[in-house]
């Protein structure tokens, strides 16, 4: 049976805020879902907490919202028991580059083939607007009692030094490109990266619709706003390593475009290289059938209930007499 | 008891000495003290050695092997009447004050203990020549260069420096040379301890050779103690805390571990790492663990969590730091019904506190840890052979009650080692639970959470074919979707804990209490985890004296077999609580669920395991009427 994009949406009430960017990440992965044709019981999404983390309970596959700042650790714990599993872990800014920052680092070294989606929408919406760990310094959303006093953090510059083998950043707006991002992201073998940029409406009056749009910025010729976004391939740019004699030259470029923010913003693919070798395969050089007999799939017993694990040439190791 | 710098391979030498006892068929109970530190502080390993089953260890000290002179200060009051002290004949001049090593209030203590005795002591040899006439204690000086110079002529060593990291191995040969024990067994220890590296093995035994036919020239039989192997047919292991645990691990099917290096505990996850691949009753194909080392303990949780939620039996493995980093990890576990395993090796705490010392204070901890409320089962276990088949069944009833369950287990526990009776491989049983498989639920909604009479939902593994389910740490439905309405919420968490009132109901009381002695007797022992052993020596000659007493071995705080307590310690005259913590709180744990209070606590808190010696003498007074209500223990060094 062809699974549509509507299939993919669970029955749950996605109660965000009207003209949330959420709506427009939620219909991009419906739509990746779909077009990729991920049977629902094999595909796992883990969130964490805030009002990203609503998108497992809103996906009609298996959905676990776990703790704040740890989708990540549970993902990764999920996709090496069973690696036939499809795993994607999601969550806010706040969520997986503050109180997660660590495993998001450390998930970097690991280069396990699971997707990452980040919402970065600059503040703590569920809590009332708290600046995020992406809000730049010196700016005052709506809800802060004062300028935020700390400076943004560069996700994607971290995710390029941590070892991430997919860098991309999309828009929650446009959904389209947003779609192929993740389906990329998906397909990509190793630890994939996506952020999306992602207006909100109740508590960043800055980083809005229209600012992203542009729309402080008329083209005195044409009369039309000028977006900040952009996008990569459109200028020719390739974050491909192709191969990997490439990567330095790759890494650099990627490092380049990850600092550009404000007037210019670059959405698209900004680094793959696919010659990482990702954590299964350095379980396969240790446990060579770790793939076709994985954690999860091990019978541990018998039908009368007694262990089938041999532990006998570990005890005679241990055994001093007799 | 051998001690020294750490470094020095007071741990090699030692347990060559305990393997060659094992060998020659004698019982062996080993214990480890040392610093958080790599090298050159303070360290020591004990090892107990009689033809019978050892459970404990004692105060005293027959044979001492000291490495530097900072052993012989710490030890010396511990060495028995008759005993002896192996010292290097080099360390004699060495005056006290001088050992950079030991801490000033150390020292202050020392002098008091000396002022007591009445000796005066500058140096090590004025130490000895006290201990000499005040207990007849034998000392042995080794001038350990020129058994070493001996040594290097016959392996063809210019370099004498070379050598000196093989002190272990002369102290080993002098000590068995005092006791008269075999060749073969030391033979075979060494080669065991030193593995397949032929030239390092070869050396060693040279080594042992030289130094024990140079005490035994130079001593003869002048030591009072001798050691005799005793040929027996009987299968037995020799084996420590923490590899225990990992044998049961594997056994009971565990094929995931995730873990934070943290002392005690990270040589379990060693083990398992070593071993990963298993070998499987019929089946070719060779199963293994994937063992992860994460970046902090809350990922070591967490991703045990996630594994768990795909079927995989999964723990986790910590003492007390890294619990406190995994709390709100197990109130997910507890909120989401995942069978989660935290094998917990307690220390001395809180914050690092005693990192490599032992403590029994986080019994209060496993039972509450977490905000808000959710079913766990806690279990204890008593000593290594009991760490095994908890291993096992931490996971059984973690399935079967899909609950995150926490093995309490101390450094007691972990580091020491111990003889026993090959273990019994048939006793094991596997049971999984309501796990469900595609074919349970073709063409119905799968209700991850259903209400059903006991509270228990069949699971299904994530990937399982026509299955598809939520789970929150939010308050949810019988879906798994978030749910926030009271109703919902009140069902909710008593369908939860409706579980914990059924484990209550099915777990027998054999598995979660262990009773020593005669259900007459008028007076009982309560106690749990690693005093067990040391309980279990004292009852034994208290007993040997006509008083009458029983012990009651907790191994289940959570949920507490109270009933049974209740009806043990209600008919009671004197209850009394062994335990390892200031709070007395298996103490607090049985008041408050039967209403019952201790008449008197015996209590240890100095970072040292309870010695039988100690326990004897706490029953003792206790039995004698001298006792004050409260006793603090405070022996070991």
């Amino acid at each position: 049976m062809v699974l549509k994009a509507a299939d993919y949406k669970s029955t749950y009430f996605a109660d965000w805020c009207p003209g949330c960017g959420n709506f427009g990440i939620l219909s991009a992965m419906q739509m990746a879902l779909a077009e990729l044709q991920l049977p629902r019981h094999k595909t796992a999404i883990f969130t964490g907490i805030g009002c990203s983390g609503k998108m497992a309970q809103c996906l009609n596959i298996n959905g676990i919202h776990v703790l704040h700042g740890r989708a990540l650790p549970y993902a990764i714990g999920a996709k090496l028991a069973n690696p036939e599993l499809e795993v994607i872990a999601e969550g806010g800014d706040g969520d997986g580059l503050g109180i997660g920052v660590g495993h998001f680092v450390s998930a970097g070294r690991r280069n396990i083939d699971i997707t990452y989606i980040i919402h970065d929408n600059g503040v703590y919406g569920l809590t009332k607007g708290q600046a995020s760990p992406t809000l730049e310094l010196g700016l005052q959303t709506k809800s802060l009692p004062k300028p935020n006093i700390n400076a943004a953090i560069n996700a994607i510059a971290i995710a390029l030094a941590a070892g991430y083998t997919f860098i991309a950043r999309g828009y929650a707006y446009d959904v389209r490109h947003l779609k192929e991002m993740i389906k990329r992201g998906i397909q990509h073998r190793g630890l994939a990266l996506i952020i999306v940029q992602q207006p909100c409406p109740t508590y960043n009056n800055i980083n809005t619709k229209e600012w992203y749009g542009g729309e402080d910025r008329i083209d005195p010729k044409t009369g039309k706003p000028t977006p900040r976004l952009y996008k990569l391939e459109e200028t020719g740019y390739d974050g491909v390593v192709h191969s990997p004699d490439e990567t330095f030259e790759k890494q650099m470029a990627a490092l380049t475009k990850a600092r550009e923010w404000g007037d210019k913003i670059p959405i698209g693919v900004f680094y793959q290289n696919e010659f990482e070798p990702t954590y299964q395969d350095r379980i396969v050089k240790r446990i060579p059938n770790y793939l076709q007999n994985p954690p999860a799939k091990q019978p541990i017993s018998d039908l009368q209930g007694r262990a089938t694990t041999n532990i006998t040439a570990l005890l005679e190791k241990l055994k001093v007499t007799g | 008891m051998a001690g020294g710098p750490q470094g020095s391979g007071v741990d090699s030498g030692t347990n060559i000495f305990a393997r060659a006892c094992c060998y020659g068929g004698l019982h062996v109970y080993g214990k480890r003290e040392y610093h958080s530190n790599i090298k050159g502080l303070h360290s020591y390993f004990q090892v107990r050695v009689s033809p019978k089953e050892i459970q404990a260890d004692v105060d005293r000290v027959d044979l001492l092997a000291a490495f530097d002179a900072e052993t012989v200060v710490r030890h010396i009051w511990e060495v028995s009447p008759g005993g002896g002290i192996i010292v290097d004949a080099e360390t004699l001049e060495t005056k006290i004050d001088e050992i950079k090593t030991l801490t000033s209030n150390f020292k202050a203590d020392f002098q008091k203990t000396l002022e007591n005795r009445g000796v005066k002591a500058e140096t090590l040899d004025d130490l000895l020549k006290a201990a000499k006439k005040e207990n007849n204690i034998k000392v042995y000086a080794i001038p350990y260069t020129d058994v070493l110079r001996e040594v290097a002529e016959e392996i063809h060593e210019e370099k004498l420096s070379r050598l000196t990291r093989m002190i272990n191995v002369l102290t080993l040969g002098v000590s068995l040379a005092l006791v008269n024990y075999d060749r073969e067994p030391v033979e075979r220890a060494i080669k065991t301890i030193f593995g397949e590296k032929n030239k390092i093995v070869q050396m060693n035994i040279v080594a042992f050779d030289k130094s024990y036919q140079y005490a035994r020239r130079t001593f003869g039989d002048d030591f009072g103690y001798k050691l005799k192997t005793i040929p027996t047919e009987e299968k037995r292991i020799f084996l420590q805390g923490t590899q225990a645990v990992a044998l049961g691990k594997l056994v009971g099917g565990c094929r995931f571990q995730s873990y934070y290096p943290i002392t005690p505990a990270a040589d379990e996850s060693e083990y398992l790492e070593e071993n990963e691949i298993l070998e499987i009753i019929g089946d070719k194909n060779p199963g293994s663990i994937l063992v992860m080392q994460t970046e902090d303990e809350i990922a070591a949780i967490n991703m045990a969590i996630g594994a768990a939620l795909t079927g995989v039996r999964a723990a986790t493995s910590t003492s007390g730091p890294g619990f406190s980093l995994m709390v709100e990890g197990l109130g997910w576990a507890g909120n989401n019904e995942v069978p989660v395993v935290v094998n917990y090796y307690q220390r001395g705490a809180p914050s690092t506190g005693l990192p490599t010392r032992h403590g029994q204070a986080d019994l209060r901890f496993a039972m509450h840890a977490s905000h808000g409320e959710f079913p766990r089962i806690v279990l204890c276990s008593g000593d290594i052979q009991e760490c095994f088949y908890d291993a096992v069944r931490a996971f059984n009833y973690a399935e079967r009650y899909q609950m995150p369950v926490i093995h309490l287990i101390d450094k007691a526990l972990a580091n020491s080692s111990k003889s026993y009776k090959m273990f019994d491989l048939n006793q094991i049983r596997i049971e999984r639970g309501q796990l469900l498989s595609d074919k349970d639920v073709e063409g119905e909604e799968y209700l991850r959470f259903r209400f059903t009479e006991s509270g228990l939902s069949p699971r299904a593994p994530l990937g399982t074919p026509n299955i598809v389910f939520w789970n929150s740490g939010d308050e949810h439905d019988q879906l798994g979707h978030i749910n926030e309405e009271s109703t919902n919420r009140t069902l909710m968490l008593e369908k939860r804990m409706k579980k914990l009132d059924l484990a209550d109901r099915e777990i027998p009381v054999e598995e979660r209490v262990n009773f020593f002695g005669d259900e007459e007797a008028p007076h009982t022992i309560v106690s749990w985890g690693s005093p067990k052993g040391a309980v279990i020596e004292a009852l034994e000659r208290i007993l040997g004296e006509g008083y009458e007493m029983n012990f009651i071995q907790v191994r289940m705080p959570l949920p507490l077999p109270k009933d049974y307590l209740a009806e043990k310690l209600g008919k009671a005259e004197k209850k009394i609580v062994v335990e390892g913590n200031y709070m007395a709180q298996l103490a607090g744990v049985i008041r408050e669920q039967t209403g019952i209070d201790m008449d008197y606590f015996v209590l240890k808190w100095n970072g040292r395991p309870i010695s039988s010696d100690e326990v004897y003498d706490a029953l003792k007074l206790i039995m004698e009427e001298k006792a004050p209500r409260r006793q603090v223990l405070n022996r070991g060094s």
